[in-house]
């Protein structure tokens, strides 16, 4: 097996019985998934579940308690290394961070800076890419979320739907391997959802590995390859779209799609 | 139909009597007291006599003194300590602010007890302490302590002069009222800022720098305007200390020539001249910092009076449209 083989059969991200509790509440028990290169996963569960909690343990801004976790082949937060498990400094923590795009409910936009400084900031700051550069790729990238004529104003001067679009160029900016969406359309008015469904679904077109917490049933059957449902902190059901969204075969899905649909 | 707008009674009487009050107070202001002497003079071999008058609030002394070199160079000293210790007070305040949200216990409660100490007891009473600092420490070293290692070593009471002593006193306890006030702005900052600039792969340090704190600013920036303002008039209190500022001036001259009322008038109204420029600047600042975070920027008072002017000129050029309203029959 080449070593080039050996890297695309790498799982992006695979999770094995991951644990982490808050204060004695146990919020993922032993959570198992597997994400592949250039596959969109979708991961669907009630309120509470802990769908957020994995996302934030997949890119470290959260810390898991058990369980194996590893992007990119690499253990999160942790250097294997001479047999021994070496934990990462901040820096290199922040290095892999960056390598991971996500985007949140509340679209988090930094609010003093404009549309086109949030989308250089990181470029200039983290990747250390020259103002110019940067300033070429935002540009880029928002004339693909169709906010072009939109880089001078500020967040407060957008609609939801178009500040979540620039969150997405905001991540995208870094050149993740990786991208995490964690409920992006939940807090748009039903008729800002779709354009912001457009741009996820031409990003997972360009073959982008993602992984979308959502209750967007339609865009999950639509756009993913897999999805998983999590409740109470395991994963009750995994696989195919058309399949898990259509025939559940368990109970708790089965009234979780119920109440959803 | 002819609109019939509301009268407001109440505003025409409120406002009489403040033109009344306002009226009172300027003539008070601009009178004049007799001093009970009489002077003389004669005219083309005529003469005559009439009591003296002065101005009630000695005017022509109050703006002698004004421009006077020991008012001024005691205004420039004023300003000094102002700028200095509030430049302390802000840098010291925010570090404070950022130790006590840190989640090292250790930095948070020494942060805390900074404020508890700074907070709990008189500026005036720090000054003094300040001040006399040379009667415990005689000297002052740096070095590490039980190894009789010395890297520096410096006199106390050289170190300690009166203006520096104002100064590291103010700004100390400026240092525990600023770091309240940065805090409030940093809790004020979303937590979704934090994980925004995280999840970009921004240090701590970056994102407090380039995210939390910018943000903050628009929080911190109104009340430490007040901070600014009320640390101009506290820096009265370092003429206690023997430092020479406005007031320590104007006591200095009075001192010698018993004008106590005229000279601390010329104090005040030097106060109120750059409690004034203050708030300007202080306006414009604030409105620089929130950017972002209006949808549309107050506007300055020039481009406000511009609109206003703008109305008053519109409305006397074109006839007022008749607010009548078609009755359909
Ligand atoms: N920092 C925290 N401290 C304590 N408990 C927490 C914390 N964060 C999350 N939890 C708890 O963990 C559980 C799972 O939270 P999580 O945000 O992952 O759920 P979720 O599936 O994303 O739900 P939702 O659909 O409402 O976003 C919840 O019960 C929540 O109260
Ligand atoms: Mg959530």
């Amino acid at each position: 097996m080449s070593a080039e083989s050996a890297v695309g059969a790498v799982p992006m991200v695979e999770a094995r019985a991951v644990c982490k509790h808050y204060a004695g509440v146990e919020v993922l028990k032993g959570v198992d998934l597997v994400v592949n290169r250039g596959e969109v996963t979708c991961l669907i569960g009630p309120s509470g579940s802990g769908k957020s909690t994995l996302l934030r343990c997949i890119n470290h801004l959260e810390k898991h308690d058990a369980g194996e976790l590893l992007v990119d082949g690499q253990l999160v937060g942790y250097e294997a290394r001479d047999g021994k498990l070496y934990e990462r400094s901040d820096k290199q923590i922040c290095v892999e961070r960056s390598r991971i795009g996500m985007v949140f409910q509340r679209f988090n936009l930094f609010q003093h800076l404009t549309v086109l400084d949030n989308v250089t900031i990181g470029q200039v700051k983290v990747k250390n890419v020259s103002p110019d550069a940067a300033v070429t790729r935002a540009r880029e990238l928002l004339a693909r979320v169709g906010l072009d004529a939109k880089e001078k104003n500020y967040p407060s001067q957008l609609s939801g739907g178009q500040q979540q679009r620039v969150a997405i160029a905001r991540a995208l900016a870094m050149e993740p391997k990786l991208m995490l969406f964690d409920e992006p359309t939940s807090a748009l008015d039903p008729e800002l959802v779709g354009e912001v469904l457009d741009v996820m679904k031409d990003l997972a077109r360009s073959g982008m590995t993602m992984i979308v917490v959502t209750h967007e049933m339609g865009f999950a059957r639509e756009v993913a390859d897999t999805v998983y449902f999590l409740d109470r902190g395991i994963i009750e059901e995994s696989g195919d779209p058309r399949k898990v969204l259509t025939a559940p075969s368990s109970e708790r899905l089965k009234s979780f799609l119920s109440k959803v649909l | 139909m002819k609109v019939v707008p509301v009268r407001h009674t109440g505003r025409w009487i409120a406002g009489a009597v403040m033109v009344v009050i306002v009226a009172m107070l300027v003539h008070t202001l601009f009178s004049k007291v007799a001093t009970g002497q009489t002077s003389c003079h004669t005219v083309s071999g005529v003469r005559s006599c009439h009591p003296v008058v002065n101005w009630r609030f000695s005017w022509n002394i109050v703006f002698h003194y004004f421009t006077s070199s020991e008012i001024l160079h005691g205004l420039v000293l004023t300003i000094e300590l102002t700028i200095l210790a509030m430049l302390i007070g802000i840098v010291l305040g925010i570090t404070i602010a950022i130790m006590r949200l840190s989640p090292n216990r250790l930095l948070s409660s020494t942060a805390w007890s900074y404020t508890w100490f700074f907070r709990g007891t008189p500026v005036y009473v720090q000054l003094l302490f300040w001040f006399n600092i040379s009667a415990i420490y005689q000297s002052l070293s740096i070095g590490i302590p039980f190894l009789h290692v010395t890297f520096l070593h410096i006199d106390a009471v050289s170190l300690f002069t009166p203006f520096r002593a104002a100064l590291i006193g103010l700004g100390l306890n400026e240092g525990a009222y600023m770091s309240e006030i940065a805090r409030s702005g940093l809790i004020a900052v979303d937590e979704g800022q934090f994980e925004a600039a995280s999840s970009l792969g921004m240090t701590r340090g970056q994102t407090l720098r380039l995210v939390v704190l910018p943000q903050a600013m628009r929080v911190i920036i109104p009340p430490t305007g007040n901070e600014v303002i009320s640390m101009l008039k506290t820096t009265s209190l370092a003429s206690a200390i023997s430092v020479v500022e406005v007031l320590g001036a104007a006591q200095n001259i009075y001192a010698a020539n018993y004008e106590v009322m005229p000279l601390l008038i010329t104090a005040s109204i030097w106060y109120l001249i750059i409690t004034t420029v203050l708030s300007i600047g202080q306006f414009y600042l604030e409105r620089h910092f929130a950017r972002g975070a209006q949808r549309t920027p107050p506007p300055t008072p020039i481009a406000r009076l511009r609109t206003d002017v703008k109305g008053i000129v519109a409305k006397f050029r074109t006839p007022r449209p008749a607010m009548t309203r078609e009755v359909v029959a």
